[in-house]
């Protein structure tokens, strides 16, 4: 009996090693929305000189998890001219692409654990940095379903700005990467961080780093680049007709899309686990994991700053922004590049 | 192993075909599209041919269909509603060419899958698919291809400004 | 090859269950009582008046087939980066033609004020 549990255990491990890490990721990421959402409000408190949330659980921790309770519990209105099946689709749409994303980030170096070598990400792919472009383009069709789905003028206009504004600084993000690919010669996430083991690209690359962030800022729908929700013009945008978890499943979209952001930042310029200085103070096996940890939290907290500091930005500058500042200056710094690689 | 992926996924990809052609809405169509764009993603992948799967993703689902959607959204979508249920009404001559069609590329199709070997398939390169053997080919082999690719896209940057631009000039 | 996207795969199967576990569950969960009014779309308190379906700036259709030209220029681009060291100066000399006609176009476009927002 137990030999035919080791057998199959030890002719699965693979699949099982996989999905424990897949679930624990899954989870992690899940319940660090809500941490995310704590930190923004007491943090925009500091900033805005008042307290924030402080009454639910220590320090106010147990307010985001009051809120999410509440919201699963709220009626789900649907939209009598609404078409039902996209008007459910959109949501499930921007929650699963953001977790898939995910996936291809490695946050830690390989350690061992019983034997078997384990590399704390869900899956090392060769082409790690397109797999991850690729699939959080696909989110894009969460935001313009509900905005087709919803059926009402507010919705359509926040969808199609929210989605030509999404579309214009997803160039930027894929040119200012193709600096670090040319630095580094590989599109495998965990090799482009081992590559930076000395030097981070961030010193090689400062242009495509500052590139990078804004249209990332851009891309998770951040403030300043918040058009889709600029509250006043459009009532929300393309969430106006949503209510209760498929609202609040946006928002866990948006923000698993800065912490994805962040970690990709990470990746890509900050050195990802790599401590530098500070290497002799790392433990093993758990250490690498808390420096790429400490890294997104501070482009996390970047973040918060960033919305509590500046206001709004009109729809015309941001997309001329986008089109004749940032693209042009993504060209050209890939062209530099690639000038001093070939030195 | 491959089998097991691929039967499902190829199955799916022709069920949301039909739905492309069976759908009311534009939006469904355009919807089940991008899910059949995918499901080929993913038969690229089964392939081993990675980078082509990646691509599939980025430009098909990610960049055309979008074009798609602002299309759909941009142009009064009661009306194309209206002028998919016009196009439903017989066009004797059109319906007989497409019959015709239609049963050349079954007839092909056939052909093909009686002469088709079904054994194990052909063993292939540890790099088959990967970016690094694709940029090989396409920058040593198929430079001449490569840069008249760019006038190509410079073309059809042209003719978009063109048709965008004309009324408001 | 095909090992490296288990996890991605076992990912994604449990992100679907997540986001239809959560779609399900807020639909099963909660009061319902359902209204006309309730059911009319957001208009501020309005009941609706014009189609929300109106003509958009053609703006959008230029800026959506630009980004289609962009894209398939990066996903050329990714190769070539990739496999630089080994390029050396013809990879650059290459590049350095296909940025540059495309580079032409930008700057049309950006002539003609196909990049303006008016």
């Amino acid at each position: 009996m137990i030999d035919t549990v080791t057998q199959f255990l030890s002719d699965n491990l693979v699949l099982i090693v996989g999905a424990v890490k897949a679930a624990i990721i899954a989870v992690a990421l899940l319940s660090s929305v809500p941490l995310l959402v704590w930190l923004e409000r007491r943090l925009m408190g500091r900033f805005q000189v008042r307290l924030g949330p402080n009454r639910v659980g220590p320090f106010g921790l147990a307010q985001p998890f009051a809120d999410a309770v509440k919201l699963l519990f709220k009626e789900s209105i649907v939209q009598g001219s609404a078409d039902k099946f996209l008007f459910f689709l959109a949501p499930a749409v921007v929650v699963f692409t953001a977790i898939v994303t995910f996936s291809a980030i490695p946050f830690g170096a390989s350690f061992t654990l019983f034997g078997q070598e384990i590399g704390p990400h869900v899956a090392n792919i060769n082409v790690g940095l397109l797999f991850v472009f690729a699939i959080s383009s696909m989110g894009i069709y969460g935001i313009v379903l509900a905005g087709l789905a919803s059926n009402n003028k507010y919705s359509l206009m926040g969808g199609l700005r929210s989605s030509a504004q999404m579309i214009s600084y997803e160039l930027t993000l894929g040119l200012a990467a193709l600096g670090v690919i040319i630095v580094s010669g590989s599109l495998n996430l965990v090799e482009i961080v081992e590559d930076q083991a000395v030097v981070p690209n961030i010193i090689l690359q400062p242009l495509a780093f500052i590139l990078f962030f804004t249209a990332g800022v851009a891309e998770t729908n951040r403030a300043p680049f918040d058009l889709p929700e600029a509250e006043q013009e459009l009532v929300a945008g393309f969430h106006t007709e949503y209510t209760g978890m498929k609202f609040a499943m946006f928002f866990m979209g948006e923000y698993i899309n800065m912490i994805t952001m962040s970690a990709m930042v990470t990746v890509l310029f900050l050195g990802g686990w790599n401590a530098y200085f500070f290497e002799f103070l790392v433990p093993p096996v758990i250490g690498p994991i808390i420096v790429f940890a400490a890294k997104v939290f501070l482009l996390l907290c970047v973040f918060i700053w960033l919305r509590s500091t500046f206001p709004r930005i009109r729809y015309d500058r941001l997309m001329t922004f986008g089109w004749k500042v940032m693209l042009p200056l993504a060209v050209l710094n890939l062209m530099v590049a690639g000038f001093f690689k070939v030195l | 192993m491959e089998l097991f992926f691929f039967i499902p996924i190829a199955l799916l990809s022709v069920l949301l075909a039909f739905g492309v052609v069976f759908n009311k809405s534009p939006i469904g169509s355009a919807v089940s599209l991008i899910g059949m764009m995918l499901c080929l993603a993913g038969v690229f992948v089964i392939q081993s041919a990675h980078f082509l799967a990646i691509l599939q993703v980025l430009i098909y689902a990610g960049a055309i269909m979008v074009l798609f959607m602002f299309v759909i959204m941009l142009l009064n979508l009661k009306t194309a509603e209206d002028t998919v249920w016009k196009a439903r009404e017989h066009n004797t001559l059109l319906s007989v060419l497409t019959g015709f069609l239609v049963l050349g590329l079954v007839y092909k199709l056939v052909e093909i899958a009686t002469d088709a070997n079904f054994g194990p398939g052909m063993p292939v390169a540890e790099n088959f698919g990967t970016t690094e053997m694709v940029g090989a080919k396409l920058f040593t082999d198929y430079v001449l291809p490569f840069e008249v690719a760019s006038i190509l896209l410079l073309v059809a940057m042209i003719g978009a400004l063109v048709l965008a631009k004309t009324k408001t000039d | 090859m095909l090992e490296q996207y288990t996890g991605a795969f076992l990912m994604l199967i449990i992100a679907i269950g997540i986001a239809v576990g959560m779609v399900v569950a807020t639909s099963i969960l909660g009061p319902k009582h359902r209204f006309a009014d309730k059911a009319e779309p957001f208009e501020c308190g309005e009941s609706q008046i014009v189609s929300p379906h109106q003509r958009f700036s053609v703006k959008f259709y230029l800026v959506a087939v630009l980004f289609i030209l962009f894209d398939i220029e990066a996903v050329f681009l990714f190769p070539w980066a990739v496999l630089y060291k080994r390029l050396g100066v013809f990879g650059f000399v290459e590049m350095f033609l296909f940025l540059i006609i495309l580079g032409v176009g930008l700057l049309y476009v950006w002539r003609r004020g196909g990049l303006d927002w008016e």
